[in-house]
């Protein structure tokens, strides 16, 4: 495993150059984005360190999914700066890699599992240029790391729900990428899967990847993140695990709900509605 | 076949050229509206582009190709962009947005039409039907060669899809299936939608006077909900939905000639025939499809029920063996007994079972040979097998072990059974004090 790891790591940092040194994998500031001005993130202000694996952590409705959207600009944001390694997503967008939730696609499209991990790759392809073979066998390799080779060619509705996340990882995966945005991969797999994208969080960990996962299960948070972040809205929390995860800060991000910030968000959107 | 000695290359040639270049357009992008669930937004378009083309004409007081298309283009493309705004602004969904938008606009081409119709030579009808059956009247001369403008007009427009098609595979793809990762990898996923609808509302304008605005929209979707039911590619199902779309125009200019006069009338509307004759292939593949077609669905239904009718014969002479091993047929009247099912069945079972030399005729019924004794002999070996791991590892109730384990013995393989052997310690009887056969030697 070492040998891919390495190379894919000399192969960042020749390609890289735009790395501003000592520059955060993610900082925020300030970063509000409302739907339908409906605020769903008010005042997030985050700095993620390099290298950790960052779990993500909040109730329904908390903005979890919006966060990685409004970083990769795929929703507008209301106000607020975010920059990838020191420069704004825009320039920086080689580097980060991204694994939506599952439901977010439609499983009966008409590819198999080879072409969702090809699809990681179409950037760096470029437009209009076809997908050769050096880009199938780096997506191949990719399908062998999260142990799905053999269904690389079954269309991917054919794939149980852990297989399927697994192609959406490998996905990923063929994206190189040294910050990865990952929304919920733990959600309804099976024990294998589960195994298996733990050992590859830590794998790309040890290679000096920054992760960020969004995850529902507070029971696994303590054994596989070692940075979380408590979200509703707005950060409740951030910090290693150790001190962080603790059950006053879960109560602050779980229970009592943001109740002077509801009545305020409430009043505004009255007075939207009335105008 | 009646009325096809009148067949004539230089008319009905041109005829049929003209549906096969105007239904391989439309299929072309046809694959995209559906995967993209959108397309009603296809038939929004071809509808809504009216009075971008009536515009044309009232401006330029001719039939002129340019900026018809240039006006059409552009409605297409308000179209989307309207659909959208009032989607997003008029608390409606998706299909009330394009319901307001469409039907709005098609009036309006159709009252400006009306207007024009005393100045220019446009006929409404035309325009909602089509007239495919005028293509070799009206040519221009390429060279030395007499081509339709028609024929022309599409020739071109299926290149242009061809060519986006081709050259975007990659986009389109993508941008269909996850539109959130195009974006986020820096592919324009908007831009991919407005090309998209740009070249709908073109191809519209193009097949307004072969098949006419309201059927074109079968020529965008028909054709390839029928390569939708044929395969899991996406490459296969494109060039499928162009062949399913070429055969439904040569069969509906055929149609059109021959069908009509069975029931004792004049040939009809070509055209028309072509969207009857998408449909009709539309329903052969729902029924023939390979994988998913009804037929092969309900073959594959059929053939499972019959291999665990199969099973069950087996295991019942493996039972019957064990009980009098001097006695080791059963007769048909037994089974019938124990099989709880009607004769036709039973039947195809045993001739299934004799054909695979399972089991042999002996007096009035059935014994097994050596070699059904084997898979017998394993089955009866995973049942009784799971009826142990079921009570000990599962807690189930004697009542329930038998009917569950009669169910899972069919899907039980070499390798399942030695984990169920491992998980239960290897027991030498079930909980019922049978005998657990061990797995056969080969």
């Amino acid at each position: 495993m070492s040998t891919p790891m390495a190379a894919a790591a000399q192969h960042a940092s020749g390609d890289r150059d735009s790395a501003a040194p000592g520059a955060l994998p993610l900082s925020i500031y300030d970063l509000t984005v409302a739907y339908h001005s409906k605020p769903v993130l008010w005042d997030v202000s985050l700095d993620v360190p390099p290298g950790k694996l960052v779990g993500i952590v909040g109730p329904n409705g908390a903005g979890k999914s919006t966060l990685f959207k409004a970083v990769m600009e795929l929703v507008p944001r209301a106000s607020g700066r975010v920059l990838v390694f020191g420069k704004p997503y825009r320039q920086n967008r080689r580097r980060v890699g991204y694994v939506p939730q599952r439901e977010s696609v439609d499983w009966d499209f008409p590819v198999s599992a080879l072409d969702v991990v090809t699809m990681g790759l179409y950037g760096k392809i470029g437009w209009c240029l076809p997908v050769t073979r050096k880009y199938r066998q780096a997506a191949m390799k990719a399908l062998e790391r999260v142990g799905i080779a053999d269904l690389a060619h079954r269309q991917i509705s054919h794939l149980s729900g852990g297989q399927q996340q697994r192609t959406f990882l490998a996905r990923a995966l063929v994206q190189d990428a040294d910050l990865y945005l990952m929304d919920e991969p733990f959600a309804a797999v099976d024990a294998a899967t589960e195994r298996v994208i733990v050992d590859i969080l830590q794998e790309l960990k040890s290679a000096g990847k920054t992760l960020m996962v969004i995850h529902h299960d507070l029971q696994t948070v303590v054994d596989y993140f070692d940075y979380v972040v408590l979200l509703n809205m707005r950060v409740v929390a951030a910090g290693t695990t150790a001190e962080t995860f603790t059950s006053e800060n879960l109560q602050k991000t779980y229970g009592g709900k943001l109740t002077l910030l509801d009545q305020a968000t409430e009043a505004m959107r009255r007075s939207e509605g009335s105008r | 076949m009646a009325g096809l000695e009148n067949w004539n290359w230089a008319l009905d040639g041109w005829i049929v050229a003209a549906g096969v270049l105007c239904a391989v357009a439309s299929a072309l992008l046809g694959n995209f509206l559906v995967l993209r669930k959108m397309s009603m937004l296809g038939d929004a378009i071809s509808h809504a582009v009216l009075p971008g083309l009536a515009a044309a004409f009232l401006i330029t007081g001719a039939r002129e190709s340019v900026p018809m298309f240039l006006g059409a283009a552009l409605v297409g493309v308000l179209t989307a962009l309207l659909t959208e705004w009032i989607r997003r602004y008029g608390r409606v969904d998706e299909g009330g947005a394009m319901g307001v938008v469409f039907t709005a606009l098609f009036a309006l081409g159709l009252v400006m039409i009306v207007q024009a119709a005393d100045q220019v030579d446009l006929d409404p009808g035309c325009v909602l039907y089509g007239a495919i059956e005028l293509t070799p009247l009206d040519t221009v001369e390429l060279g030395s060669f007499h081509v339709p403008r028609v024929v022309v007009v599409l020739s071109i427009v299926l290149a242009i899809n061809l060519l986006v098609v081709v050259l975007f595979y990659k986009e389109l793809k993508l941008t269909s299936f996850d539109p959130e990762l195009a974006k986020s990898l820096g592919i324009n996923a908007q831009s991919m939608h407005y090309l998209l609808m740009t070249l709908v509302a073109v191809t519209a304008v193009a097949s307004f006077e072969t098949v006419g605005n309201i059927l074109v929209v079968a020529m965008f979707v028909v054709p390839v909900a029928a390569a939708y039911m044929c395969t899991d590619r996406l490459a296969t199902m494109i060039v499928a939905s162009s062949l399913f779309a070429a055969a439904s125009a040569v069969l509906g200019h055929i149609g059109a000639i021959v069908v009509p006069r069975w029931i004792g009338y004049r040939s009809t509307t070509t055209a028309g025939m072509m969207a009857v004759a998408a449909g009709f292939l539309f329903g052969l593949a729902v029924l023939l499809a390979p994988r998913y077609g009804l037929l092969v669905k309900l073959l594959r239904r059929r053939l499972f029920a019959l291999r665990i009718l199969a099973e069950d014969v087996l295991a019942l002479l493996y039972r019957a063996e064990e009980r009098t091993p001097d006695e080791p047929a059963l007769a048909r009247s037994q089974l019938r007994q124990q099989l709880d099912r009607g004769l036709l069945a039973r039947r195809a079972a045993y001739a299934w079972l004799r054909r695979q030399g399972d089991i042999r005729r002996q007096r009035d019924g059935y014994a097994l040979t050596e070699q059904g004794r084997r898979r017998a002999q394993s089955l009866v070996r995973a049942h009784r097998l799971w009826e142990q791991y079921l009570e000990t590892a599962a807690g189930l109730g004697e009542r329930h072990l038998h009917e569950n384990a009669e169910q899972l013995e069919h899907f039980t393989n070499e390798e399942l059974r030695r984990r169920l052997a491992d998980e239960t310690a290897s027991p030498r009887t079930d909980p019922h004090g049978a005998p657990i056969p061990p797995e056969s030697q080969r």
